[in-house]
């Protein structure tokens, strides 16, 4: 049986980890649930992110959150310039999950030219801090991630049900002829999703710069997961995914804590298989 | 009677002709059809990072072979085919290399199940498969496939007998052991091993666990060590999984008094601060006994060369690197013994003699063509790995140092 500091450990464990899980759904779920685009480049985005955090930051010598205040901008012009290809050439939602695989494919190319296969760690004087609650250690930079996560979830939440461009934007995802009917430009707000979705890839992909060790390959062992967690979450719902992160992360640190870590990338899936069988409208 | 001059003067004619004849017989640029070695490796995928070290490796041993007299004096041409880190996508490129590309030779790709995948395209073709980095003996059946590695028929036995030999010796050895493995195949395998001769040994193992390979959070894995408190843990990682094992135990305020790593990627462990007195396994790393090889004191200069431009951030050789070098020196000297190209021939000649490469004299006429168990046990010492264990291969000066 195990003890009690175990499971206490096991729980903060899996709620950082699937804070870091929520923070990646967040910009998927916005583009697949806004604009009908099954991003999976958000992926390749994401780890790009990532590199430039570790190259801004071994290189250049610039703090995390610095490297976050150029690559915010940056991304967010990379989302608009991708979305103008997707109109461009009338990209639609099977298309899209084909388009965004070769772009993943590019990008990860990209990564492994100019930063090789070798691993990349990104050493920082506070990764491996942690605080201390009792007998239970949370860890500063997993912390920092959920909550970030939290922020933006409730941010986007907050933006999309109170704002007339979020209002717009769901009415749109609805029914775009009544959209459209109502004088909402659809078109441009797409750009102004996607842009922002870019964004969060590249927060996402400064925590995993910090928290994780890089290599080009590793994009591809978050897939599984988050596309678990966005429609789990629910598409466009920035608050369902953070919950389903937080879901996520929770029963695979429990699994792994109470029955073996083997057994971890399981729960995603049957959890998931689960809520289909139970709510066969989900996507 | 014939003038002395004139035999001084033949002499020196004679002389410069044998000077003439050994220097273009022996430095004469290889000429001719070039002789075409077809492999695969992980150059993407989650390998990617360990197989890169095997293609710089590899790539100089042939560029050295062309700046001599390539093999039988034809220049030599190494096609390397990029098989994913997939068993699957290895099977298919081999079967392309044979029956496409038509290669002369072939030569392993990097890791347990890509060289299972290739020996069986091998095998179905009768091509020779020289490899150097098989964790699963029992399993490569196939006459003609020549192991580089050094593990022996049985590292799952051996490899923690050596391990467990060098911990034995201290002053203060270990009563309880955890381990936890990832479930590649050949560390799963290594590491179950490991658990048995721990048990066999009197010692309590107080965890085991296995982990799928691309785990990304350790940290519940951190608190089950921690909750175990081995005296040793054995982690049967691939690559990066120690220092993220490391990393998450560390936030945890903890840190098993001694810990060993089986396949970890040896720059980052051996340069994180986590990493101090970290164990692991080897069969070669860059001091005496090891640098006293006449062909190490060339390939280390040019491996360092290329492997920083590379962009590679630990350019030192160790197991990985030395283990290629070896295998293109296992397939060098079976040609030029044999003057063949001939797989038959070849495999012939690999199973009666022996061949000193860079790790050491290596035999292929055991069971299943696998030799020695040549494993040694090394340990981050002032961000360096150094051989400890056996003795008389530990660096100078070095021991095995207590937590």
């Amino acid at each position: 049986m195990p003890s009690l500091t175990l499971l206490g450990q096991s729980l903060i464990s899996g709620l950082l980890t699937g804070g870091l899980y929520g923070l990646l759904a967040l910009g998927l779920s916005l583009s697949w649930g806004l604009l009908r685009l099954v991003n999976l480049g958000h992926f390749a985005l994401a780890f790009l992110g990532a590199y430039l955090t570790y190259q801004l930051g071994t290189v250049a010598r610039l703090e995390p959150w610095v490297s976050v205040l150029l690559i915010v901008p940056l991304f967010f012009a990379l989302g608009v310039g991708l979305h103008v290809v997707f109109v461009r050439f009338r990209v639609a939602e099977f298309a899209s999950l084909l388009v965004t695989f070769g772009m993943t494919v590019i990008i990860e190319s990209l990564i492994q030219w100019f930063w090789t296969a070798d691993f990349r760690r990104y050493e920082t004087a506070y990764a491996s801090a942690s605080t201390r609650i009792g007998p239970l250690f949370v860890p500063t930079l997993e912390f920092l991630a959920c909550a970030t996560a939290a922020v933006l979830a409730l941010a986007t939440w907050a933006w999309l049900r109170f704002t007339y461009v979020g209002k717009a934007l769901r009415a749109s995802a609805e029914d775009p002829a009544m959209a459209a009917a109502f004088g909402i430009n659809h078109r441009r707000q797409a750009f102004l999703v996607s842009g922002v979705s870019a964004a969060y890839a590249g927060v996402a992909g400064a925590y995993i710069a910090l928290i994780s060790t890089l290599a080009p390959a590793q994009m591809w062992a978050w897939v599984g997961v988050v596309f678990a967690v966005v429609i789990i979450g629910g598409l466009a719902n920035p608050i369902g995914a953070l919950l389903a992160g937080l879901l996520i992360g929770v029963s695979e640190s429990l699994t792994m804590a109470v029955v073996t870590p083997a057994w971890a990338p399981l729960v995603s899936f049957s959890v998931l298989i689960l809520l289909l069988v139970a709510r066969p409208g989900r996507v | 009677m014939v003038p002395q001059s004139k035999i001084r003067c033949l002499a020196g004619v004679l002389a410069s002709l044998l000077v003439l004849a050994f220097v273009t017989g022996t430095v004469a640029a290889p000429s001719g059809k070039p002789i075409r070695i077809g492999s695969t490796l992980a150059l993407t995928g989650p390998l990617a990072q360990t197989a890169l070290l095997h293609k710089i490796a590899g790539e100089i041993y042939v560029d050295e072979l062309n700046r001599t007299n390539g093999l039988l004096g034809r220049p030599v041409e190494w096609i390397v085919l990029d098989d994913q880190s997939k068993p699957d996508v290895t099977r298919s490129l081999y079967e392309k290399l044979i029956t496409v590309d038509k290669v002369d030779l072939l030569m392993g790709p990097y890791a347990t199940s890509a060289i299972l995948a290739a020996i069986g395209v091998a095998q179905r073709y009768q091509k020779m498969l020289i490899h150097n980095s098989f964790g699963m003996p029992h399993l490569a059946k196939y006459e003609m496939h020549f192991p580089v590695n050094p593990f022996g028929l049985e590292p799952n036995k051996t490899v923690p007998a050596t391990v467990f030999d060098a911990l034995a010796s201290t002053s203060s050895p270990p009563k309880t052991v955890a381990v936890v493995t990832s479930k590649f195949p050949s560390t799963q395998f290594i590491s179950a091993g490991a658990r048995d001769v721990a048990t066999q040994r009197g010692l309590k193992v107080v965890l085991f666990l296995e982990y799928e390979f691309g785990t990304r959070d350790y940290g519940p894995i951190a608190a089950r060590i921690k909750d175990a408190n081995p005296d040793f843990l054995w982690v049967g990682s691939l690559g990066l999984d120690s220092n993220q094992l490391l990393e998450a135990m560390k936030k945890l305020d903890y840190m098993p008094p001694r810990h060993l790593h089986l396949f970890p990627a040896p720059g980052p462990l051996a340069t994180a601060p986590d990493g101090k007195l970290a164990l692991s396994t080897t069969d070669f790393e860059e001091h005496p006994p090891f640098t006293s090889n006449p062909g190490a004191a060339r390939l280390i200069p040019l491996f360092h060369e290329r492997a920083t431009k590379a962009g590679v951030p630990y350019i030192r050789i160790d197991a990985q690197a030395a283990n290629e070098f070896a295998a293109w020196q296992v397939l060098e000297a079976a040609v030029n013994a044999t003057k063949s190209l001939d797989d038959k021939a070849l495999s012939e000649w690999l199973r009666k003699n022996r061949v000193d490469t860079l790790i050491g004299r290596l035999r292929f006429d055991g069971p299943n063509n696998f030799g020695d168990d040549l494993t040694k046990v090394k340990q981050v010492q002032e961000s360096k790995w150094v051989v400890v264990w056996p003795k008389e291969y530990a660096a100078p000066g070095a021991r095995l140092l207590p937590p």
